[in-house]
């Protein structure tokens, strides 16, 4: 692997030849035999050695650009005009073979879900080697630079993770891995999509660690697509705002969101919790409207529909590129009335959080059984649920977070001696032999919406069956209900008669929600409700909850692993490690200071889109079995705190630090306060061995 | 209450245009469900398949409801012409050994297959659908059991299975519509039965869980609706089936009746060692009425399952 020096100069170079240009590219897709505009005139550059970001809701083609980029079309995707060039070769005008030339030598993509981009019964190292074979090395040349290529990506012990399978990855090694074979020709251009966005915030943060190590010492230049926008105001240089097939602000991150100069990009910056966000503070801000679909009518300005400060002019005339400052321009009219945006009101709003505990965890403990092993999934678990009161519950996945939920609302019985409490009062372990009061006092969100509502049914009758089921009313009175639920949600009556499909990913998770609040119930658990949701509506969404829990007097359990989306809303914050709560405490009090060493790892690998780089506390190795848990503090395998002789031998007992907020770990505060530095060129990732359960 | 002005300000609009929205992806509420059904039936008119495919099926059909109005004669009629004549003149398709016209006896064959061939695989797809359903719900010990006794069906050869079964029970339509039928349940229910695997992993079945639903209540009125779809593309992938299997044992000459009745493969059958003697129109005319019928339907279920995905 011999690597041209980079010559960093380059980057930013405006006279060097782009490694991606796309200019006025026109797409379709043709969808139940008409052609539908995705793409309407997408123009920009990527240079030598830069990376640029696309952002955008989701429908904008950001993937399809992603995708047109390395000229990838699904079958039914038509270029009607426009070209796609790199390094002065235009990928439009070539034969099949060219292009499978281009792929091979020059250009890489790396997929969403790494578990898909490799093939599940090969080893790794097979896998990595054949990208240098397809390349014309010989099998004993590509075995080391296999080697080479995974040391590359900071794999500690390349050759044991050369001779396993993927399913014996966790993902964060394994996207590890895809992006080794995605750099195996030492692409000119490496496409990214969505690289991150299956995994958790820990192993996210460890993959945009690495690329942006990668960076350095790569002459390649980057297209990043992502929906998060820490995520791209942590890795690119530049960044292009996307809104329905056309480019609407271009410029350096910095620019663009500091600065922002197109009503589009401010309303998604409005729409998101930042710098430490509460509910208390002011309402997200929501853009109204929906993007639009492809194939919509849409000649002059795209965003017309939903722009707060649109006129007349917005409707005859195609906006202009108006220059803001060098290399930041914005597609719009009025970019100079900008600050006629209105600002997110600020709201004094005050959340009362009763005393009594309305719905109690006590000592609940949940093991499963598997092929003759104990499996514990939650282990003596304690949480108490106030009237009116967010509870945030965070942690990496596979921690408990969904087993408990299941638990409390009865799907799964816990183990003896463990018990949920309702008032005081113990509630039968399943549902099913629950009473009606039970049963309707816990409510569950989901986090996909399309799973969780039937696609058969209406949403009048899914709402329906849950008033009947769990209020004991019938007929007109039910029907009243359901549509008064409806209107709580800001649902239409027109919404009650069609089927979730024919609803926007708002809508239906609107309609979940509204499912949820049919019983009336204590405590709703959320589960991840706004991950699968564009930032702009999730806005709503949180909104919505926020206004909900005021009028409702309902608690919240809320998992979710954006610690912002957690700030803004929980009341206290609970922070799960296999299946154990390590700390719990008012969220003032979590985000100020002591804290534990995995909560503290935890905080630290958020993404900003405020662009601070903060001194990041890598968790390296996947969460242990839950089957086989380290002896004394389950987290000190992980921990960068650890005292050796104390953490892996005995059990940390819960400390309360100061009143409410408690943490499971044997270190004083002083100890925990010291400040630790990690040398990030000391990290490397460690394969665990994921243990078949 | 600046609280309740800002969500008015914003959410006002949020519906309306979230309307506009899909009224222009998709139409709109009921609108954008019917724009969607016209577009997905122009694919399926202008589709070639779909049209040659519902021109051989309804011809096959029409045959079978009226044959009287396609010819003149009778199946078992001597005609004019006599015996092992040519196809051309009088008799177009020519006539057998029998001295029957070979035109007359496929028109009038198709009847049989028509009724006993849809009829079997509805029995079919009831019987698998509700087998499929229980045993992907409830999974467990109620699921291995039935596996196994499909896997045990499923071991045994067709062919050898339906002579078992109408040597014990006789050659009755009945027998041979209930024969059919239970050769094609066990490819129903594993087909339905995976499927409803992947409906109890959706959260709407843990949702109607966790609000105390009964396991019939689940299977029945939250799964079903959604795995009906699936049920119609499999029904006419099995009528298809249905009918070979129908000829072959008509072949074999174990559909009862007897063998001057005219069905197409009873006339395969009685006239296929001729073919030696270069009379081949009395056999290759109703096998070629089966193929025809086979792919007729085929031709339909595969356009409509494209328009359907489109």
């Amino acid at each position: 692997m011999t690597v041209t020096e980079p010559d960093m100069a380059a980057a930013g170079d405006p006279t060097a030849k782009p490694a991606l240009s796309i200019d006025g590219l026109e797409m379709s897709y043709i969808v139940r035999g008409k052609p539908r505009k995705i793409l309407r005139g997408v123009t920009f550059d990527v240079r030598q050695g830069e990376a640029y970001g696309l952002v955008g809701e989701s429908g904008c083609g950001k993937s399809t650009t992603a995708y047109a980029a390395l000229r990838y079309l699904p079958s039914n995707g038509v270029i009607d005009a426009g070209r796609v060039l790199s390094g002065g070769e235009e990928l439009t005008a070539m034969s099949a073979s060219q292009l499978r030339e281009f792929r091979a030598n020059q250009a890489s993509m790396v997929f969403q879900d790494p578990v898909q981009a490799v093939n599940p019964v090969l080893k790794i190292g097979t896998q990595v080697a054949e990208a240098f074979q397809v390349m014309g090395q010989s099998k004993s040349e590509s075995e080391a630079s296999a080697l080479a290529a995974l040391e590359r990506v900071r794999i500690a012990a390349p050759e044991s993770v050369m001779e396993r399978y993927p399913h014996q990855l966790s993902g964060g090694m394994l996207q590890r891995v895809v992006i080794a074979m995605g750099l195996a020709c030492d692409p000119t251009l490496l496409v990214l999509d969505e690289p991150t966005t299956g995994l958790d915030a820990t192993v996210e943060a460890e993959v945009l660690d690495l690329v942006r190590d990668l960076r350095s010492e790569l002459n390649s230049a980057i297209l990043l697509i992502a929906h998060n926008l820490g995520v791209i105001r942590t890795m690119c240089d530049r960044v292009g705002v996307m809104y329905a097939g056309r480019i609407v602000e271009e410029g350096t991150v910095a620019e663009v969101f500091d600065n922002p100069s197109h009503p589009y990009t401010k309303g998604l910056l409005n729409s998101i919790p930042r710098r430490g966000l509460r509910k208390t503070d002011r309402e997200l801000f929501a853009i109204p409207g929906s993007a639009p679909p492809i194939g919509a009518d849409l000649p002059y300005c795209t965003y017309i529909d939903r722009c707060p400060i649109s006129t007349d002019l917005c409707r005859e005339q195609a906006p202009p590129i108006v220059q803001r400052s060098d290399g930041h321009w914005t597609r719009c009219h009025h970019a100079d009335r900008i600050g006629d945006v209105p600002e997110p009101q600020e709201v004094t709003v005050s959340y009362d959080i009763g005393t009594e505990q309305v719905i109690g965890v006590n000592g609940v403990s949940k093991t499963f059984r598997q092929r003759g092993h104990e499996v514990p999934a939650l282990v003596g678990v304690d949480l108490g649920f106030a009237e009116g009161e967010t509870l945030g519950l965070v942690g990496e996945s596979g921690s408990g977070k969904s087993t408990l939920a299941k638990t409390m609302l009865g799907v799964h019985a816990p183990d003896e001696g463990g018990e949920i409490t309702l008032r005081g009062r113990k509630m039968a372990d399943k549902a099913t032999s629950r009473i009606q009061e039970s049963v309707r006092a816990i409510s569950m969100v989901f986090q996909n919406p399309d799973s969780a509502l039937n696609r058969a049914w209406t949403v009048r009758r899914i709402l329906e069956r849950s008033v009947v089921k769990l209020t004991g009313v019938k007929g007109a009175e039910a029907d009243k209900r359901v549509e008064e639920i409806a209107e709580a949600m800001q649902l239409s009556p027109r919404h009650l008669d069609m089927r979730p499909r024919q609803l926007s990913g708002g809508l239906k998770q609107r309609v979940a929600i509204a499912r949820a609040f049919a019983g009336d119930p204590e405590v709703v658990v959320c589960d991840e409700p706004t991950s699968a949701l564009d930032v702009s509506v999730q806005a709503a969404i949180l909104n919505l909850l926020a206004k909900l829990q005021n009028e409702q007097r309902s608690s919240y359990m809320f998992i979710s692993h954006d610690i912002g989306v957690v700030r803004y809303l929980a009341d206290r914050i609970a922070v799960m490690y296999l299946g154990r709560i390590m700390e719990i405490g008012a969220t003032q009090t979590m985000f100020e200071g002591v804290n534990h060493p995995y909560t503290e790892a935890l905080l630290s690998a958020v993404p900003s889109v405020d662009g601070v780089t903060e001194n990041r506390i890598p968790l390296t190795g996947s969460i242990p079995s839950p089957a086989n848990p380290p002896p004394g503090c389950v987290f000190h395998t992980r921990c960068h705190r650890a005292i050796a002789g104390l953490c892996e031998v005995t059990v940390p007992e819960m400390v309360e630090l100061s009143p409410g907020h408690s943490i499971k770990c044997h270190l004083s505060v002083e100890q925990l306060q010291e400040p630790i530095r990690i040398d990030p060129d000391a990290v490397l990732a460690a394969p665990a061995l994921i243990d078949e359960i | 209450m600046s609280n309740s002005n800002f969500e008015s300000a914003t959410d006002g609009p949020v519906v309306a245009a979230a309307g506009a929205a899909t009224q222009a992806a998709a139409g709109g509420g009921s609108e954008g469900k019917k724009q969607i059904r016209k577009e997905q039936l122009r694919v399926l008119y202008t589709s070639p398949g779909f049209i040659v495919g519902l021109l051989i099926v309804g011809f096959w059909v029409l045959a079978s409801l009226l044959p009287g109005v396609l010819t003149s004669f009778d199946p078992k009629e001597f005609v004019e012409a006599g015996p092992r004549v040519k196809p051309g003149g009088d008799a177009w398709l020519g006539t057998d050994k029998n001295g029957w016209d070979v035109y007359t006896r496929v028109i009038y064959g198709a009847r049989k297959i028509l009724t006993i061939a849809p009829i079997s695989t509805a029995l079919a797809i009831v019987i698998g659908t509700l087998l499929g359903l229980i045993m992907g719900y409830y999974k467990g010990w109620v699921d291995e059991i039935l596996s196994r006794i499909i896997e045990a069906i499923l071991s045994i050869p067709i062919i050898l299975m339906a002579i078992v079964v109408i040597f014990t029970f006789g050659r009755s339509t009945t027998v041979i519509i209930g024969t059919i039928a239970v050769l094609f349940v066990p490819a129903i229910t594993r087909t339905i039965r995976s499927a409803a695997i992947a409906e109890s992993d959706l959260d709407y079945v843990m949702s109607a869980k966790m609000r105390g639903e009964s396991g019939f209540f689940i299977v029945s009125r939250e799964i079903l609706p959604n795995v009906v779809g699936l049920v119609v593309v499999e029904g006419t992938v099995r009528l298809g089936y249905a009918i070979f299997t129908y000829t072959t044992l008509a072949f074999l000459g174990l559909v009862g009746g007897d063998i001057t009745d005219a069905d197409w493969g009873i006339d395969v059958s009685q006239n296929y060692e001729q073919i030696a003697r270069d009379i081949w129109w009395p056999s290759i005319f109703p096998a070629a009425a089966i193929a025809s019928l086979v792919i007729g339907v085929n031709l339909v279920a595969d356009s409509i399952d494209k328009a359907v995905k489109s």
